[in-house]
């Protein structure tokens, strides 16, 4: 029986070296016995020979590297021993790793689970209290006690975080020590002395008053914050009178008659008083400024309820050429501008090389309302129908009221249906000339969003210079 | 007035402030941006995953201080304690006083950090630029790494936002109640749609900055943790089901990381237009359930409403179980074929035990112990799987299997 005793501080490295050794001395886990710190002194075990160096650098799993790292610190005496077993069967068993339902791998699994949840109660629950400062850096100490060998892997996490002071965590088998920027170990004295600090009375104060008497929930903290931990917590001996006085609290509030309100109350709220809601204007908004207020308040179809605002027209009051999109998409609706995604920067470049300059055109859509389906982290674009064209034709002819451009470019369906009346052959009537229903000139063509889902690259360039081709057409008609 | 202030200590105002910022739920640290202070210059880090300190008897965790600046306040929302015409004891922070209390308790290792938030004095853009002095003194003036989450002021400037964001983890806006007509009865001041656009104009700013610009470098980072939201649940007449379509379509519209439920609770001088009831925590935590199965477990919310009579979430089980009782002709599933979509529709099969699932299969066909070792709650799954040695017996009607998992009806006690 060969005997291996590892050392306190750097005990994880230690094994993983000694494991190596034996591993690559072909020496089975039933001839090891472990321990830490002075061996136990094994009668039966014979002297052991030196092993020879490790010589192929052993593989394993990523998976087992990180396994081994956390498990190594488990308070079972077994750690070692059984960690030293999974890695004997590693070499014959590919897969062994991932098998989630292999005993011993489960179980080791669950000790590697028991040190993170004790490495992060660690990381929670340490309580520094302010001592005596040795230099100009401000200087803490902490009394704690886990359940594993926690501090040695977690003692980096405080250097970290607390890189401006120095600091020392006492635990009963292991102190860490960071000054001036550096981290050291050593072995513990009996435990320190370390007085309370006055700002530990805030800190009560906090815990008492954020805590809400009407949703008594004790059994959800101790699962969290279980009793073993409570001794070195300055606000655990609050918990006690808190849990028994909280029913007659909640219950004190409920009872208790609503007061009048004090006297600034009511000047506060006469100055906040805003004039109710303006009526929907009995008259037609004359001025495009007053038709964006006025779309603010558009109720005529349901379309505004889950829409973040509604998205008015933009460009120079006395534009010649209007083009009329469908309606607002996703980022129309977050920035309330019109043709700023996707859809929009295709039209940029399509009108940049038609000559077209957009901000001397009225950009619009037929539908002021963001439509769309919500599916996970993205809403799903979805056509307007006929009806809310047919409600948000009223603003579309308000503003053409107020431009009265000399050309209406009804860019896809849905413009042109709001238009003509009539969606049908789009693609036909592309590059075409005709009259809106009241009789305005009007070319018709397609909407970038559709050339944007074509699947084919090509057909997409293609496309596009085509859309060009259109606006075009409208920049020379307007020229004339 | 100010005099009566004046007088408060420090621990007075931190016990008013504190207790006046209790009722928002959200105490999140995680997420976001990489940082500590091993440098030596500063104090903190951040990690990317929340730590709960410390745990109160109401079961919430403690992760942040979590105080108002001021809990003064020129609004009436009916349902908070804070309201202008509640007569609770007032009081107001110095920044300075916030920026020590932070530190403070972040070097006790208290704290991850703040959680500011504040009634309205004056006006939203003070309010809001005050807010924003506290975050930048503790970046600027004292290298404080920790988490900072603030809460924004719906109607302040949105160039105040911009530089929040710049300072903060996490930014939030409380949409406060589910439906609009809730939020005009209600919170009389307030409006959903301005709420919606601050929440668009995060998002929006968000996207702007991490894109690269034309020299390939990107701006500084925006409220790195995302944002957040919070609606108060049970103070108004809305169902679970309209509760869980405003947040699909608050996830799926501003990129929200969470949406926080809160249980409507009693609160000190209460409104006479909201009586007290017992605050409805297990309609909460089915919410924060049907919340995980929309955003984690592939399910639709008009799925989770099928199988929630009336709109309301059954409180007796849990909404996956209730949606599996309510579709048992899916059942019962084959773990060892099933694809994972399919997997995580099993009662009692999480998202954690479904990848150990798939990982296991590769090599062999799995058995009723191993899918115990991988974490499953096998009292509910029984019913629900087959594996190479179980087979449940034939699905039993409706009631008999509900009637398997709810527990036994309490008698109905006063408060």
């Amino acid at each position: 029986m060969r005997a291996i005793a590892l050392p306190r501080i750097g005990t994880s490295k230690a094994w993983r070296a000694e494991a190596r050794a034996l591993l690559s001395a072909r020496v089975p886990p039933e001839a090891v016995s472990w321990s830490l710190g002075d061996p136990a002194p094994d009668l039966f075990a014979a002297p052991s020979a030196p092993l020879p160096e490790a010589s192929a650098a052993i593989t394993v799993p990523q998976a087992f590297v990180q396994l081994a790292d956390c498990a190594v610190w488990h308070s079972d005496p077994e750690r070692f021993a059984r960690l030293y077993a999974l890695l004997w069967r590693l070499p014959a068993e590919r897969g062994l790793m991932s098998d989630r339902g292999d005993p011993a791998l489960a179980r080791l699994e669950r000790m590697a689970r028991e040190v993170r949840r004790d490495r992060h109660k660690m990381t929670a629950f340490v309580r520094f209290r302010e001592i005596e400062a040795h230099s100009s850096r401000r200087r803490f100490a902490a009394w704690f006690e886990p359940s594993h060998f926690t501090l040695e892997p977690t003692a980096p996490f405080f250097a970290r975080r607390f890189g401006d002071m120095d600091w020392s965590i006492f635990t009963p088998t292991l102190a860490a020590h960071f000054e001036a920027g550096a981290l050291r170990f050593a072995d513990p004295p009996p435990r320190p002395e370390i007085a309370p600090d006055a700002t530990e009375d805030l800190w009560r104060t906090y815990f008492r008053s954020i805590f809400n008497p009407a949703r008594l929930k004790p059994k959800a903290m101790q699962a969290e914050m279980p009793k073993k931990y409570w001794r070195n917590l300055p606000e655990a001996a609050l918990i006690p009178e808190m849990i028994a006085g909280a029913q007659a609290r909640a219950r004190e509030m409920a009872e208790a008659a609503p007061t009048l309100a004090p006297a600034r109350a009511a000047r506060i709220r006469e100055r906040l008083a805003k004039p109710e809601a303006p009526p929907p204007p009995a008259e037609r908004p004359s001025t495009l400024p007053a038709l964006a207020k006025a779309l603010e308040s558009c109720r005529r179809c349901p379309l505004w309820e889950d829409a973040t605002q509604p998205v008015p027209g933009e460009g120079p009051p006395d534009a010649p050429l209007m083009l009329v999109g469908e309606a607002p998409g996703d980022r129309e609706d977050l920035t309330g501008r019109p043709f700023v995604g996707p859809a929009g920067q295709l039209f940029d470049r399509a009108a940049e090389a038609a000559g077209l300059d957009r901000s001397r055109a009225w950009i619009t859509n037929a539908v002021k309302h963001f439509k769309f389906q919500p599916r996970g982290k993205r809403r799903l674009h979805q056509n307007p129908d006929s009806g809310e064209i047919q409600h948000c034709r009223w603003w579309l002819e308000l503003e053409r009221e107020i431009v009265s451009p000399r050309l209406i470019v009804a860019m896809g369906a849905t413009a042109l249906e709001s238009l003509t009346g009539d969606r049908r052959a789009l693609l036909k009537r592309r590059g075409g000339f005709e009259t809106t229903s009241d009789g305005a000139p009007l070319l018709v063509t397609v909407h970038p969003s559709w050339i944007l889902r074509l699947p084919d690259p090509a057909q997409r360039e293609n496309e596009t210079a085509r859309f060009a081709d259109d606006l075009r057409l409208a920049v020379r008609r307007i020229a004339v | 007035m100010m005099n009566a202030m004046a007088r408060l200590s420090l621990d007075q105002k931190l016990a008013i402030l504190s207790d006046a910022a209790k009722y928002d739920a959200s105490c999140a640290s995680s997420g976001g941006q990489r940082r500590d202070s091993r440098d030596g210059k500063g104090i903190g880090s951040t990690t990317g995953s929340g730590i709960c300190h410390a745990y109160a008897p109401d079961g919430r965790c403690i992760s942040l201080l979590k105080i108002l600046m001021t809990n003064f306040c020129i609004y009436d929302c009916a349902y908070c304690v804070n309201r202008v015409s509640s007569n609770v004891e007032r009081a107001r922070f110095t920044p300075e006083e916030v920026v020590s209390l932070t530190l403070e308790f972040y070097r006790r290792n208290y704290i991850e950090g703040l959680f500011l938030s504040s009634g309205i004095i004056r006006s939203p853009d003070e309010t809001m630029a005050d807010m924003v002095r506290i975050a930048r003194s503790l970046r600027r003036e004292h290298g404080f790494r920790g988490y900072v989450h603030l809460k924004t002021i719906p109607d302040a400037d949105p160039l105040l936002v911009e530089e929040a964001g710049l300072y903060a983890d996490r930014l939030s806006i409380n949409v406060e109640l589910p439906t609009d007509p809730s939020v005009a009865a209600y919170a009389p001041e307030k409006s959903p749609q301005r709420i919606r656009r601050a929440m668009a104009h995060v998002r929006a700013t968000k996207e702007a900055r991490s894109e690269k610009t034309h020299t390939g470098r990107r701006g500084p980072k925006f409220a790195p943790a995302g944002q957040s939201t919070q609606m108060i649940v049970g103070a108004d007449g809305a169902t679970d089901a309209t509760i869980l379509t405003t947040s699909t379509r608050l996830y799926a519209g501003y990129g929200l990381k969470r949406v926080y439920y809160s249980a409507f609770s009693p609160i000190p001088d209460s409104s006479a237009a909201l009586p007290l009831v017992k605050p409805p925590l297990m309609r909460e935590h089915r919410l924060y359930q049907a919340d995980w199965l929309l955003r984690f477990y592939g399910f639709d919310v008009k799925e989770i409403a099928s199988a929630a009579p009336g709109g309301n979430l059954d409180l007796a089980v849990d909404p996956k179980l209730a949606w599996a009782l309510a579709n048992r002709h899916l059942f019962p599933v084959d773990v060892n074929r099933a694809d994972r979509e399919t997997l995580l529709r099993i009662p009692g099969l999480g998202t954690k035990t479904v990848g150990r699932v798939l990982a296991t299969r590769r090599h062999r066909t799995l058995r009723w112990e191993d899918l115990q070792r991988m974490g499953a709650n096998l009292r509910h799954a029984r019913p629900f799987i087959t594996l190479l040695d179980w087979r449940p017996r034939a699905l039993a009607d409706e009631e008999n299997l509900r009637a398997r998992f709810a527990p036994p009806p309490e008698q109905l006690s006063l408060l």
